[in-house]
């Protein structure tokens, strides 16, 4: 079995994140990292090839588009313990929108597959956690001409079949699906592990292959900043929010201040 | 004018808020042609309340055939539509299920997507807020048809009528989108308090809880809140996760947010940042959610919360 676990390379949230004057999502002057949610992607990879038969059967293969640091995102996954890496780089790609994402990460897919034959499941995260639109892995489902069962919160397989449990705005789904197929799971599968010392060494001498575009085919006028099917026109830090009142809670005061406080915006 | 398709977010006919918030969006940009997808016999009650929001047209697509698999029908039936009709721009609600057909939309309509926006211009112009709600980002479609999914509690609901003209619309599905099968659903159980995201006051507790959520829910029920909750409160398997508000639970943006025993990590506010007014109970006057607040207490939860509820029960007379 062949799973591609796509892992996206991110400004670090607890860091200032910023925009570049062109609009686009500052990555390179904010320290990123391998996205949070997508270590849950690698940590359902992972399972699913150590409840395998025969594990040494399954390839994990983490996938990163992104530039050149974005690497860090796919040595994270390795030292997880995903088997092999794959990013793709190439200077035209950057300031892509969800749209030409999707067509390079699909592209870069089919090449892992002609490669290494067919791609059972693709892995993603539910959520990348800088954009968060949470629409990638329905276009690479849509590109692929594949099954999509995203948003799992618990996922179980068996030989190609796949179930997993969507918690929906107003239902809990179980829905299923034959491989090869698409999926994304939510930070509820489960904590993702961290490298461990071996980890970290083995990682150092994992299969990475770096692809630019001419590599999967794309075409480079299809993809970047200046092709964008979207287009941002300004970004605005939020004015920092004006220092509220305090009050320190001294034998029940703090529960008079709050209803005070509360009645006289109207809220009572 | 020409007409602006709106997904219709609907539980077996009753249609959802967020649909009507994006029936008063879709007026600045064309004509509000609503876009039904379920059971035809549900159709007649949808159609009326759609009708008196402002829908001119409310094409309904018989689900019969699809309703048992994962959105891609959904995006097919609308890419005919589209085809169809070539709307101004697409709406759909920023739930899970819409994002992804909008996703899945964009590449069949080779069209431009905005996801999250929480207002729209006349121009097409939309408002996102980003980076957990500390940046806004004015964006625009430029190519094909916009389509743009939309925060709930984005807009008000406009009840002026339209025409609410019903006409059936018959969309060829492929084999090929039936394939990720829906085998059970279960319905989430009402809690007799108002949706989180569409409440004007959310009352949230945390990990400072320990587990006991009653000064929460008390307050919340004083005050007429939504009852929400930190990631810490639901992986300590306190509250479902339906009651999670942050990055990877809901956004809310009410008139009131009271946080209690949240420390205010980035990944919590960012799905509360931009309630209009925050106030917070925490027993450290260090914890960063209290750079967010309007108003706040450094104590104990356990006894400002009771405290607090009796007196405005007190109040309320
Ligand atoms: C990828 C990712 C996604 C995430 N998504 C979310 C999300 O959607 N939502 C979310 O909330 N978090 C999310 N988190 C987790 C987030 O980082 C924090 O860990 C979490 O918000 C902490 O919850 P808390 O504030 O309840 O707990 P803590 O940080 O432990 O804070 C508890 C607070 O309670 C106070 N306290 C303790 N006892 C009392 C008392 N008796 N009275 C008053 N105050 C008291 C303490 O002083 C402390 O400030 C995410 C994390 C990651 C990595
Ligand atoms: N540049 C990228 N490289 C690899 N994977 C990506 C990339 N962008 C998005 N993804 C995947 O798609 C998921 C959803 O991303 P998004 O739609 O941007 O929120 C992420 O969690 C990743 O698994």
């Amino acid at each position: 079995m062949n799973i591609v676990v796509c892992v996206k390379y991110v400004p670090d949230a607890t860091a200032d994140r910023r925009f570049e004057s062109d609009n686009t999502v500052d990555r390179v002057g904010v320290d990123g990292l391998l996205s949070e949610l997508d270590e849950y992607a690698v940590e359902q990879a992972l399972q699913l090839k150590e409840k395998a038969e025969d594990p040494s059967s399954v390839t994990v293969t983490a996938l990163c588009v992104g530039p050149e640091k974005a690497l860090d995102a796919v040595r994270k996954a390795l030292q997880m313990g995903a088997d092999e890496g794959v990013h793709v780089s190439d200077e035209a790609i950057a300031g892509s929108d969800y749209v030409a994402t999707s067509l390079v990460l699909a592209k870069a897919v089919e090449k892992v597959g002609a490669e290494k034959g067919q791609i059972d499941l693709v892995m993603c995260g539910m959520a990348s956690t800088d954009a968060s639109g949470s629409v990638v892995p329905a276009m690479l489902a849509e590109r692929l001409g594949l099954p999509q069962v995203t948003f799992a919160s618990v996922v179980e397989s068996q030989g190609d079949q796949v179930r997993i449990k969507r918690d929906g705005d107003t239902a809990t789904e179980v829905v299923g699906g034959t491989m090869p197929l698409v999926m994304s799971v939510t930070d509820q599968t489960g904590e993702a592990r961290y490298p461990s010392f071996k980890g970290i060494m083995a990682a150092k001498k994992k299969p990475l292959e770096t692809y630019a575009l001419s590599d999967i085919g794309v075409d480079a006028g299809d993809v970047g900043l200046s092709v964008a099917w979207s287009e941002v026109s300004e970004t605005n830090e939020r004015p920092p929010r004006t220092a509220g009142e305090i009050v320190k809670d001294e034998d029940g005061s703090g529960a008079e201040a709050l209803t005070g406080f509360l009645a006289s915006k109207k809220f009572i | 004018m020409s007409e602006v398709l709106v997904l219709v977010d609907h539980v077996d006919g009753a249609v959802r808020k967020p649909t009507l918030e994006l029936l008063a969006l879709a007026k600045k940009l064309g004509e509000p042609s609503a876009v039904f997808i379920g059971g035809a016999d549900k159709a007649g009650e949808a159609a009326e309340k759609l009708k008196a929001f402002g829908a001119e047209k409310v094409y309904v697509v018989d689900d019969t055939e699809i309703k048992g698999y994962l959105v891609a029908p959904k995006a097919e039936a609308l890419q005919q539509l589209a085809a169809k009709v070539e709307p101004a721009a697409i709406l759909i609600v920023s739930s899970y299920e819409g994002k992804e057909i909008a996703g899945r939309l964009a590449i069949k309509l080779e069209s431009g997507l905005i996801t999250d926006a929480v207002d729209l211009a006349d121009d097409g112009t939309t408002t996102q807020s980003v980076f957990a709600g500390n940046f806004t980002v004015q964006a625009k479609v430029t190519k094909g048809t916009p389509i743009i999914t939309v925060k709930p509690n984005s807009a008000t609901p406009d009840e002026t009528a339209g025409a609410g003209t019903v006409e059936e619309f018959a969309a060829t599905i492929s084999d090929g989108a039936k394939t990720a099968q829906i085998v059970a659903s279960q319905p989430r159980k009402a809690s007799g308090r108002p949706e989180l995201t569409e409440a004007a006051i959310v009352v949230s507790g945390g990990r400072g809880t320990g587990g006991n959520f009653e000064p929460i829910e008390g307050l919340a029920d004083a005050l007429g809140a939504a009852v929400g909750a930190s990631r810490a409160a639901v992986d300590s398997g306190w509250m479902p996760h339906s009651f999670q508000v942050g990055q990877t639970g809901k956004t809310v943006s009410p008139q009131l947010y009271v946080a209690n025993g949240i420390s205010g990590a980035i990944q919590h506010r960012a799905g509360m940042q931009t309630s209009k007014t925050i106030v917070a109970v925490n027993k450290d006057e260090e914890a960063p959610i209290f750079e967010l607040v309007d108003f706040g207490v450094v104590g104990d939860l356990h006894a400002v919360l009771p405290a607090a509820t009796e007196q405005i029960e007190a109040k309320k007379g």
